[in-house]
């Protein structure tokens, strides 16, 4: 170690520390040098403070504070040595950033050192007040820069110009400084001013509509510059393999882009100029490639001839047979851009793209799948399914939820025949059934509930997959749902659409069974199965003792939900029994997106309008009802479909009961009794609005059975953040004793996101002379609370 | 616009950065921890450019040493891909030898 550190030079600093064996070494040698370097700069030694800056600047590269050496950039810049304002201005750009208080205290000197003429020193200046100049710097030093901008000094001129640049993305109102030196700027010579010139014009250009006006009549000396650089033979100053400067190249190109777009004349003067560069420009390096997928952009975004832009979708089109895989990634990245508008043009390349499927490289793949979906359309839609299914099979998980919805779209808008759609569903959900979106098997049953010449064969092919494969759940659901309704064709005998297959009425049976019973299958399967099986009962010929028996060993479920279907289906064995088959009719076709329908219309109905589908309500079962006490009893075209997953045909039984004549309100969810405590009962009831999906009414009712009254009774409710909850005035505060007049208090919830819901209550009151304060949180919400 | 440059070495450390627009330093430690590690994870066969949140990333690799550039959408990824081996090639002239020393 030296003895005075302060003339430790630099070097000998970073040998130090490159000696230093472990980090916690190095720290050390770090820590005692910079206790000198701060030592030192208290001394205000002016000889070495450079030195002392410059250390210090080498241990903050290696992340290390070194804030402490703020005001000695400062000192360093007002120095009138060359050495000391050089290290200064390189201090002030990497410890003085803009949220620096010392940050401003350097514009004086800045501007001073603008203007003394020294090229360096003005060089050094403008560099750093390109790096780190705020707002109001900016403002201050604008008048300055602009000077500067036509000195004959080639070096200050670059410098000042990129200086410009940064203060027009700080401050764009100095546009109007900056404005009249362009013009002559543009004649030079040298690439960097000229470069520099160009990110000006293209930075004020699209800060201001005026700039963009007043540049547009440059455009022909644009256009001439770059025919010189395109034109010109090798220059050993400006080539990069083959290309003549590429970067100005590109510069100029997009800042014809921006005049260029929108307006037809500027786009004139440019065609020529845009066919020759894309014509000429050499496309075996990168370089040139680069140049030409920016013509290319160029191309899409003006107002350019036709032929031009058939020109430019070929370029891309050889782009994506060229091997270099960054060149067909922003190939297929243009062409996604271009099938908007050149449709037919892009089509011509649907075999590459299909091609590019293939990738192994994520960022590809991803590409050429969302090109393939585009270009989908009604003449090669059954070629292109085919090849995005062999995608689908192979592709990783996180594109799977894409394509196989992109593949169920396309189906959807395209599908030259019912049997082929039913098929390709069927195939996208045995390959990628988890990833497929909810309303899919909504659309599936849909589908098949229309087909009627096709229900037999849907029954079928649905049953055998079913008995391959139980994993799968929207295809298990849509299996179920189908082989309950159309149970009776699948054991008919042969269809001449499929091979013949023999079906059991047990093997069907077994097959939902075990459907109820694994362990894969989702509540709601569990559910869709359930109904499935009551619905053969009526659909077999043989008797019913199995599915009895089944339905009864449900009523003592664990999951709520089915334990009441299964205690409802049971009633329809056994009470009901005369009306089973009438409300276990055939369903007939579902009006996707009709969420209240009168009864007259769903007289009417034959035929479905193909909308999204709502949840639906099981009003056609009570009208199904209302029709059996009319002495109707037509199965199809009547009612709506209602779907297993809503409420159950206990619903019905009670809308039997009341017989409604207007369209009966939805399903009313079961009230839950929340809180007792001496008497004192708290019930909530839960009313969904038909109109509103997300708003939940829930009424607290409080009863009071003890001998004392509740008074002061207060009840206030907390909900999870994503809800909103509005607390209505109660009724009263005070609940009388021995069944007194209740007390009543609406809760409105909203529920946008559909999560699930969770309601925590207080109460106070005082009760019997006692003061009662509870918290609770209420369990057992049902589920149609908030779904 | 490029907002930021990366010089990063195969074991995730950085080496230079530069940042064009102002981000936190706890950020910037998040950032380049991600932006490294989708770099590393890449193989020979698959394209240099990556979409990392609303960034573009470009990427090339000289021997033990990643350059990572991040850029806005209007930058033309090519061109930024001859840029960083312009920048190399600048820094070969000017410093003799560009070496990964750790």
């Amino acid at each position: 170690m030296v003895a005075s550190s302060s003339s430790l030079k630099l070097q000998d600093l970073i040998q130090e520390i490159r000696e230093a064996k472990t980090q916690a070494q190095e720290r050390e040698v770090i820590q005692k040098e910079c206790a000198h370097i701060r030592a030192s700069f208290r001394d205000g030694d002016p000889l070495h403070r450079h030195r002392q800056l410059a250390k210090l600047l080498y241990v903050h590269l290696l992340g290390y504070p070194a804030h402490f050496g703020q005001m000695e950039c400062l000192k360093l810049i007002a120095s009138p040595r060359f050495t000391d304002k050089r290290v200064g201005y390189l201090g002030a750009m990497l410890l003085l950033d803009e949220r620096q208080d010392a940050h401003l205290l350097i514009t004086n000197s800045i501007k001073t050192d603008l203007s003394q003429g020294i090229q360096a020193v003005q060089g050094l200046a403008l560099c750093t007040l390109s790096a780190t100049g705020s707002a109001e710097m900016c403002r201050d030093l604008a008048t300055e820069v602009e000077k500067l901008l036509l000195q004959p000094s080639a070096y200050v001129r670059k410098k000042a110009v990129l200086t410009a640049v940064h203060m027009i993305r700080k401050v764009p109102e100095l546009s109007d400084i900056f404005l009249p030196p362009c013009a002559q700027l543009l004649h030079e010579h040298h690439h960097g001013i000229l470069l520099g010139t160009i990110t000006l014009i293209t930075e004020l250009c699209e800060r201001s509509p005026a700039a963009l006006k007043h540049f547009r009549k440059m455009v022909p000396q644009l256009v001439h510059i770059l025919r010189t650089l395109v034109t010109t033979g090798y220059s050993k100053e400006h080539s990069i393999s083959g290309v003549s400067d590429p970067f100005l190249q590109v510069q100029i190109l997009r800042l014809l882009r921006i005049l260029g777009r929108n307006h037809e004349e500027s786009s004139e003067t440019m065609n020529d100029l845009l066919a020759q560069v894309a014509t000429n420009t050499d496309t075996s390096r990168n370089a040139g490639n680069a140049v030409l997928f920016e013509t290319v952009l160029t191309i899409m975004d003006i107002r350019s001839a036709a032929g031009l832009r058939v020109l430019a979708v070929n370029i891309l089109g050889r782009f994506l047979l060229n091997t270099d895989r960054n060149i067909r990634y922003v190939a297929l990245t243009s062409l996604l851009r271009l099938v908007q508008s050149d449709h037919s043009a892009v089509q011509r390349h649907r075999p590459t793209v299909v091609e590019c499927l293939r990738e192994p490289d994520g960022s590809l793949s991803r590409r050429a799948l969302e090109l393939s979906l585009a270009l989908v359309n009604s003449s090669n839609v059954q070629a292109m399914i085919q090849e995005l299914q062999g995608f689908l099979e192979s592709c990783p998980p996180d594109l799977q939820a894409d394509c196989a919805s992109g593949i169920l779209l396309a189906a959807e808008r395209f599908a030259p025949t019912k049997r082929w759609h039913i098929d390709t569903t069927l195939r996208v959900l045995t390959t990628a059934g988890t990833h497929v979106r909810d309303d899919a098997v909504a659309s599936l049953t849909q589908l098949i509930g229309g087909a009627q010449e096709l229900h037999a064969y849907s029954v079928r092919r649905l049953y055998s997959a079913l008995a391959e494969d139980l994993s799968q759940q929207p295809l298990v659901q849509a299996a179920t749902w189908c082989i309950g309704e159309y149970g009776d064709l699948l054991l008919e005998g042969s269809c001449e659409e499929t091979e013949p297959l023999q079906v059991e009425e047990e093997e069907v049976l077994a097959l939902l069974e075990r459907v109820l019973q694994s362990h894969m299958s989702l509540p709601a399967t569990r559910g869709y199965a359930l109904t499935a099986l009551v619905k053969l009962s009526t659909r077999l010929r043989g008797d019913n003792n199995r599915i009895r028996q089944v339905v009864s060993i449900y009523r003592s479920c664990l999951d709520v939900e089915l334990q009441q279907r299964a205690v409802e289906y049971n009633t329809l064995f056994q009470k009901y029994d005369h009306v089973r088959a009438a409300i276990l009719e055939k369903i007939p076709l579902v009006e996707r997106g009709g969420s209240q329908v009168d009864e007259e219309a769903k007289e009417s109905k034959e035929t479905a309008q193909l909308s999204e589908a709502a949840p639906v309500p099981t009003e056609p079962q009570a009208s199904k009802l209302l029709d059996l006490l009319d002495l109707l009893d037509g199965p199809s075209g009547d009612a709506q479909h209602p779907r297993p997953l809503d409420p159950t045909p206990g619903s019905a039984l009670i809308h039997l009961l009341n017989l409604p004549c207007a369209p009966p309100p939805p399903a009313p969810i079961p009230n839950l009794k929340v809180f007792e405590r001496e008497g004192l009962q708290l019930d909530l009831s839960f009313v969904r609005p038909p109109g509103t999906p997300t708003l939940l009414l829930i009424t607290v009712t409080a009863t009071n059975t003890s001998g004392g009254d509740v008074t002061h009774f207060i009840c206030q409710a907390a909900v999870p953040k994503s809800f909103q909850l509005q607390l209505q005035a109660p009724s009263g505060d005070t609940v009388p004793a021995q069944g007194g007049l209740p007390m009543t208090q609406l809760l409105r919830i909203l529920n946008p996101k559909k999560a699930p819901l969770r309601l925590k209550l207080r109460l106070t009151y005082n009760h019997f002379g006692q003061s009662v304060q509870e918290i609770f949180e209420v369990n057992n919400l049902p589920v149609e609370a908030w779904q | 616009m490029i907002k930021f440059f990366l010089m990063v070495n195969k074991q995730g450390q950085t080496r230079l950065s530069k940042y064009y627009e102002h981000v936190e330093i706890n950020k910037r430690t998040l950032l380049e921890t991600e932006v490294i590690k989708s770099c590393l994870s890449r193989s020979n066969e698959q394209c240099s450019f990556i979409e990392y949140k609303d960034f573009k990333l470009i990427y090339r690799q000289y021997a033990a040493l990643f350059i990572v550039v991040g850029v806005n959408d209007t930058e033309n990824e090519m061109a930024i891909y001859e840029f960083i081996h312009n920048f190399v090639e600048v820094l070969d002239d000017y410093f003799s030898r560009v070496v990964n020393n750790v």
